[in-house]
């Protein structure tokens, strides 16, 4: 109790979701994760920008703990990240994760996927599951998809399955680690209408993405990463009109010249 | 000489003899499975006491010849003063030893087997499930077992087949099993010792040809639903 009158005073956002503080992960010699300081408000949406291998995907999948960190704490609504065991699956319960890879179950149909966690996690009746998971492939657009398997969707439908998926589990922040990188540039837009939308009801995001209209269009801020440390944090429009670091320059400009 | 008549008297004891086979094997394909599925699922926990203990039983019991397990179970456990508490199926003592042997080897391969289909499914197939909130026995029995099935069936029925006639070693150890009854009847009718031994691999032929017939009906119906 006292532990988390402290934790609220002692950051200065007393809505804060979700705190990475001192946050530090190895992986063998390679220190991939730097001292990293987050605080990420209700409602806020942040994107995460950098070159390959600067760690941001390795942040996103750290606050879910899908990757243990070394040294450092995690906090999700003032709840330090349990150790692997029940309590950790609870807790992962209100964080939807969002994969590159869609990560679709693939022996369950696009329906059973979006109702396995509620049936299962949270005890749900089965049937009030069903209309609220229809309701969400409505939602997302691939309702008319429901009894085929992932495998026989487009790469845009399973993506937005996987969407739906995470939101049926009803979570307090939506973590999104390169939703659109595997997909063709057609099917890009359709993956991130979903997630324009979703910003814009008010869901707090966490977007690991290499696409900068979305940075424009939703974010509150941008991170931009490289080498494990977070080398610059504002609001898109400042960071893309005036990035301060050098690093950020040189990366902005092989990007948005092509 | 008449085959027909001959036949006619060995195939009575044959047929007693595949029926102790067929109690043998099947009860030591249940508890085997049973048992290599607990530790096929030990062996990929988080847990590092139950993966240690997995890979020690595998590393034990694989890498021993089974007649050491007979021994060590006939022989060896009555003088530890361990009995089988019960009996079924009409079986003895000596017979509930063989399926404790035969089970608790099998066990090891059944293990491995489940692993390797384990190992087929992809890694972001037990994240996802792990992120939607799903414990690591949830993840299992929902997401991870039932796809790494399919990939299982062909190396588990070679398994199963090596169970069915590794249950003929408990004919040296006094079961009258298929096995058991070739010696009598090599005894009984020494003018016929071609034909004791061909109605016997015959038999077993039979046993392995319905192992390998349900076992691609199992991947066929498997193969539709995916």
């Amino acid at each position: 109790m006292t532990e988390a009158a402290t934790a609220a005073t002692d950051t200065t956002d007393t809505d804060a979701l979700v705190v990475l503080t001192g946050v530090n992960k190895w992986f063998g010699d390679l220190h991939v994760l730097k001292d990293i300081n987050v605080t990420i408000g209700r409602g806020e949406v942040v994107v995460v920008i950098g070159p390959s291998g600067s760690g941001k995907s390795t942040l996103c999948r750290a606050i879910n703990r899908l990757e243990p960190i070394n040294e450092g704490e995690i906090r999700l609504d003032g709840v330090p990240l349990p150790a692997e065991g029940k309590g950790l699956a609870k807790l992962r319960a209100d964080v939807g994760m969002v994969f590159q890879s869609f990560n679709l179950f693939a022996h369950k149909t696009v329906l059973d996927n979006v109702m396995l966690g509620p049936v299962k996690v949270r005890r749900r009746n089965a049937g009030e599951v069903k209309k609220q998971a229809l309701a969400l492939l409505e939602r997302v657009g691939v309702a008319e998809q429901a009894n085929k398997y992932p495998a026989q969707l487009s790469g845009g439908q399973q993506q937005r399955v996987a969407i739906a998926r995470a939101l049926a589990m009803q979570p307090k922040v939506m973590l999104f680690d390169e939703p659109t990188s595997a997909l063709d540039p057609e099917m890009i837009k359709e993956v991130l209408d979903v997630m324009v939308e979703l910003a814009q009801e008010g869901m707090t995001m966490v977007v690991v993405t290499h696409e900068m209209g979305f940075a424009r269009t939703a974010a509150n801020r941008v991170m931009f990463m490289d080498e494990g440390k977070i080398l610059e944090e504002a609001q898109p429009q400042e960071f893309f009109t005036n990035p301060k670091t050098d690093r950020a320059k040189d990366f902005l400009g092989k990007i948005l010249t092509h | 000489m008449d085959l027909l008549p001959q036949i006619g008297e060995m195939l009575p004891r044959i047929l007693d003899g595949f029926l102790v086979t067929l109690k043998l094997t099947i009860l030591s394909l249940l508890l085997s499975t049973v048992v290599g599925a607990v530790l096929a699922s030990m062996r990929v926990s988080p847990v590092a006491p139950f993966r240690a203990f997995g890979t020690s039983y595998v590393n034990v019991f694989r890498n021993t010849p089974l007649v050491v397990m007979f021994i060590f179970v006939v022989e060896g456990l009555p003088q530890l003063g361990v009995r089988p508490r019960f009996t079924t199926l009409g079986l003895g003592y000596f017979e509930m030893y063989a399926i404790i042997a035969l089970s608790t080897y099998t066990a090891a391969f059944v293990c491995e087997a489940i692993r390797s289909g384990v190992n087929t499914v992809a890694t972001g197939q037990a994240e996802a499930a792990r992120a939607v909130g799903l414990t690591f026995g949830q993840t299992l029995t929902h997401v991870i077992l039932p796809q790494a099935f399919r990939a299982v069936v062909p190396p588990l029925v070679s398994v199963y087949i090596a169970c069915t006639k590794n249950s003929a070693i408990a004919a040296a150890f006094g079961v009258l099993e298929a096995t058991g009854q070739l010696s009598s009847l090599i005894e009984d009718f020494p003018g016929s010792v071609y034909l004791a031994f061909f109605l016997l691999a015959a038999g077993y032929m039979v046993l392995v040809f319905v192992l390998a017939g349900l076992s691609s009906l199992v991947e066929r119906r498997w193969a539709v639903s995916r």
